[in-house]
């Protein structure tokens, strides 16, 4: 027994992103397309060149033929993938666990969602019969608990974890401000995000991850294929997925200053990944900035600050573009909004342009030297989540 | 008309009493500008939005069962006007609610005040401990006299014999007088009643109470003198003033009917009106309870000197006593009378009646589990442990009459909800089960971390028109809280 991972087994060869805004007018099939078209060109593959497919939708389509339809794929194994926001995510380790298995030599992960046919702002779980016992809160109410929670134990008054969770927020909008693929391309002052209506606990409308429609790709490849495709492959280091068992919600230890699963999943993605020091070692990080509070509590949880620290290191700029370890440097959920099933796959393009040197100059990470990017990804509330982290390199070894 | 006076001596009686007050409060005054007419003095009980004659019946009966332990009904029976079902039964919601024993019979009586008097009778003619709950939420169009008349409200008494319970009031005898009057109808599924001339009905209620009065003291050799209490409920308010200054009574014995202060809660102010009046009462005296609906009834009782050691869950004057004003237009919205504009979310989709009934238990028992091996508590009850993974090895852990303190909370601008705001805590109950949980019956701006909350049966919402009820928690005002003190 052993959770062993594919450190540097497996290579990402292509990816491709669409932009993620709310696409009027395009379909899912179109998402689709366009984000494998460019993976496919990338990577200088054809459709019939890849041996077997993974596709992550929450709740855009079922099954594998959501994908097989609108790329005409002949005779093509295709699973579709959910794991809530891993979603995407979770499509790219499966794929890269066949080729890592032998089974294939090319694979591709693609997540799409198309939220914006819903009729709805925001996301809207799709019903499951059930007992009427369920909660019922938005995602949002769930995470505002974390902010009384964090202020009481450490002591952070009400009025510097609004800056703190300001601060977060005006970070990831400077950086997609400079990215062309995301939703949100405005600058925000602090003082603007600050003032908002509360719309769930403290957490305004700037607190929250916006709702747009896109797709992503990647294709993977063994490691020692890689250089057939690409000059700068991505090497896949570790792959790490947490299922919660729900007990944080039923839990009276629990108290929403961390998030149990994610914890978890980092210690098995940095021991995958022989990572030490993430805060040394690693170049960049995209994490599930779903609300702001979740990205502060992510900065502990995922070991980037010591316990009860993160908000003194955000206030210090230290996940800003230009910080000690830039997070979301490609602007995160806040500026790209949330589709379901092609965030987790976002979230590894800009590790692809970052560690490519192909990201444009205005929003490049510092060069220093470091060559590893983590990604991560959750789905549901504290106490009760899922959690993915993904480590690439752009070296062996 | 018919009259048949009755004294008995089976020694049945009430064995415990019990009433709920929903928490809002409309003032009157407040109904005339915007309704143009209508309104008058005082307040009346509003049930709130996620309450219906069910959960209003079943808090009432939650506090009759509380002040009982020791007796266990055989029967269920419930009264109301309003019913949140028809062609399925209420009272099996109430059931399960209280988690009664499926071999004890649960059965409504709908559409008139004269259920809840019917099914009193039924209950002090027959054998063995029977709860009869009557609730009801009366409403007219704005500005109509029903509207500021009416209230809200729920009560339970527990009725049986000297080996059930102790009695705390004897049933001596009674009278009826049945009596067809069309003075008051309405067609099942419309807000307003309409109403005959008013003279007529209160010529026939005057004339069918003061028969079944003099039918009951004859029956019971008792004369008007002798009643120490007496009461008088029905929806016709002059035909109950009137009756209440011919039956002959001593100065000081009739009964407030609380039409300040609660406003007439149809069918369930007869138990009202019982309880609020045997909550003042001293042993040995005689209490007298009149209902005027399509005719009359008369129950006369002889309190026992067991009634000093009863102590309800929460008294009537407590209950009115507490409670917060509620604005009309609100109070319009709840009852349906004014569509406002939804939160703009998907509907909730309905409840699965199949999984419902799997999780019955909780869904309306409120029952979580506790692992035996490590003791961990899971709300709702789960087979497998979430400490230590012990299967299948869980005992059941009643929670509906456990409090809770608020760890943290939220309040939710965007979830979908009857009436936004929604407030949520997380709450650790004192039996060290945990539970996120909707905040009830107060504002959003009320809630602090470390208030103490109780358990209180709600419908949420209703899909398809299935009302799905579950538990919600409000915060602790009344005796319980200055027990805890």
């Amino acid at each position: 027994m052993g959770s062993h991972g594919i450190k540097d087994r497996v290579a990402i060869v292509g990816m491709g992103c669409t932009p993620f805004v709310e696409h009027w007018d395009r379909g899912t099939d179109d998402l689709l397309i366009e984000a494998t078209t460019e993976a496919f060109a990338n990577a200088g593959v054809d459709k019939e060149q890849v041996d077997a497919y993974w596709l992550g939708t929450a709740q855009s389509g079922m099954s594998g033929l959501t994908l097989a339809k609108p790329l005409q794929l002949q005779g093509k194994p295709v699973t579709r993938v959910e794991n809530m926001c891993a979603t995407g995510s979770d499509a790219l380790r499966q794929a890269a666990y066949a080729v890592a298995s032998g089974a294939y030599d090319v694979a591709m992960a693609v997540g799409v969602e198309k939220v914006k046919d819903g009729g709805f702002q925001g996301l809207n779980a799709f019903p499951i019969p059930g007992d009427g016992t369920a909660r019922t809160l938005t995602a949002a109410a769930m995470f505002s608990m974390v902010v009384p929670a964090y202020g009481d134990k450490y002591g952070v008054s009400e009025a510097e974890m609004r800056d703190v969770l300001s601060h977060i927020a005006a970070k990831n909008h400077y950086n997609g401000a400079r990215n062309p693929r995301a939703q949100f391309r405005k600058e925000i002052a602090p003082e603007k995000i600050s003032a908002m209506p509360k719309l769930a606990g403290q957490l305004g409308v700037f607190d929250c991850a916006g709702v747009a429609d896109g797709a992503a790709a990647a294709i993977v490849v063994r490691a020692e294929d890689a250089h057939l495709y690409t000059d700068k492959p991505l090497y896949i280091k570790a792959l790490s997925l947490v299922a919660g068992n729900g007990s944080g919600v039923i839990d009276p230890e629990y108290d929403y200053t961390t998030f149990r699963e994610i914890a978890a999943c980092a210690e098995d993605a940095y021991r995958q990944a022989g990572v030490r020091n993430p805060r040394e070692e690693l170049a960049m990080a995209e994490v599930h900035d779903c609300f702001t509070p979740t990205e502060l509590v992510l900065m502990e949880d995922l070991r980037f600050a010591d316990r009860g620290t993160a908000w003194k290191d955000v206030l210090a700029g230290a996940f800003d573009l230009g910080g000690r370890l830039p997070v979301n440097p490609d602007g995160g959920l806040k500026s790209f909004g949330h589709p379901v099933g092609a965030s987790g796959l976002r979230m590894m393009f800009e590790a692809w342009l970052q560690l490519r040197d192909e990201a444009p100059a205005e929003r490049r990470i510092p060069a220093d030297g470091r060559k590893l990017a983590l990604t991560h990804n959750l789905g549901g509330y504290p106490g009760d989540m899922v959690s993915f982290i993904s480590i690439l390199g752009s070296e062996i070894g | 008309m018919t009259t048949d006076g009755t004294a008995v001596s089976t020694g049945r009686g009430i064995l415990g009493y019990g009433a709920y007050l929903p928490y809002r409060r409309l003032d009157r005054k407040t109904i005339a500008a915007v309704a143009g007419t209508g309104g008058g003095k005082g307040t009346r009980t509003v049930a709130s939005f996620d309450e219906d004659t069910t959960t209003l019946g079943v808090e009432a009966a939650r506090n009759t069962l509380r002040a009982t332990p020791e007796i266990h009904p055989r029967a269920l029976l419930f009264a109301t006007v309003a019913p949140a079902y028809a062609d399925r039964t209420n009272a099996t919601a109430m059931h399960a609610a209280l988690r009664l024993d499926g071999s004890v019979p649960a059965m409504d009586a709908t559409g008139s005040v004269r259920s809840a008097a019917g099914l009193l009778r039924l209950a002090l003619d027959g054998a063995g401990a029977s709860l009869v709950v009557g609730a009801d939420i009366r409403v007219g169009l704005p500005g109509s006299g029903d509207e500021a008349a009416g209230g809200d409200g729920a009560a339970a008494l527990l009725v049986g014999g000297p080996a059930d319970g102790p009695v705390l009031a004897e049933y001596l005898g009674g009278a009826s007088a049945t009596a067809e009057f069309v003075d008051r109808w309405r067609t099942p599924g419309d807000v307003r009643s309409k109403l005959w001339e008013e003279k007529f009905g209160e010529n026939n209620y005057l004339a069918a109470g003061r028969q079944a009065w003099t039918d009951a003291l004859k029956a019971t050799g008792l004369t008007a003198d002798q009643v120490d209490h007496a009461v008088i409920a029905g929806l016709h308010g002059r035909a109950v003033a009137g009756l209440g200054r011919r039956l002959g009574v001593r100065e000081g014995v009739l009964g407030d009917d609380l039409a300040a202060t609660v406003g007439n809660t149809g069918a369930a102010h007869p138990g009202l009106l019982l309880s609020a009046t045997l909550e003042n009462a001293g042993p040995g005296e005689v209490v007298a309870l009149v209902v005027l609906s399509d005719g009359a009834e008369v129950f006369l009782f002889r309190t026992t000197d067991a009634l000093a050691a009863y102590r309800p869950t929460r008294t009537v004057a407590e209950q009115i006593a507490g409670g917060a004003p509620l604005p009309y237009g609100k109070y319009l919205a709840w009852r349906g009378l004014l569509p406002v504009e939804p939160p703009r979310r998907p509907e909730p989709a309905r409840t699965s009646s199949s999984a419902a009934v799997r999780s019955v238990e909780w869904k309306y028992g409120f029952v979580g589990s506790r692992d035996r091996e490590s003791g961990a508590v899971h709300l709702p009850p789960q087979r497998v442990s979430m400490t230590g993974g012990n299967v299948d090895d869980m005992e059941p852990v009643p929670t509906a009459d456990v409090l809770g303190t608020v760890k943290t909370f939220t309040v939710d601008r965007m979830a979908y909800s009857p009436s936004p705001p929604v407030v949520f805590a997380v709450v650790d109950f004192d039996n060290g089960g945990r539970l996120p949980i909707e905040l009830t019956d107060m504002d959003a701006t009320e809630v602090a971390i470390g208030d103490r909350v109780e358990p209180t049966f709600r419908r949420l919402g209703s899909a398809d028109g299935i009302h799905n009820y579950f538990w919600k928690a409000r915060p602790v005002r009344t005796a319980r809280a200055a027990e805890e003190a």
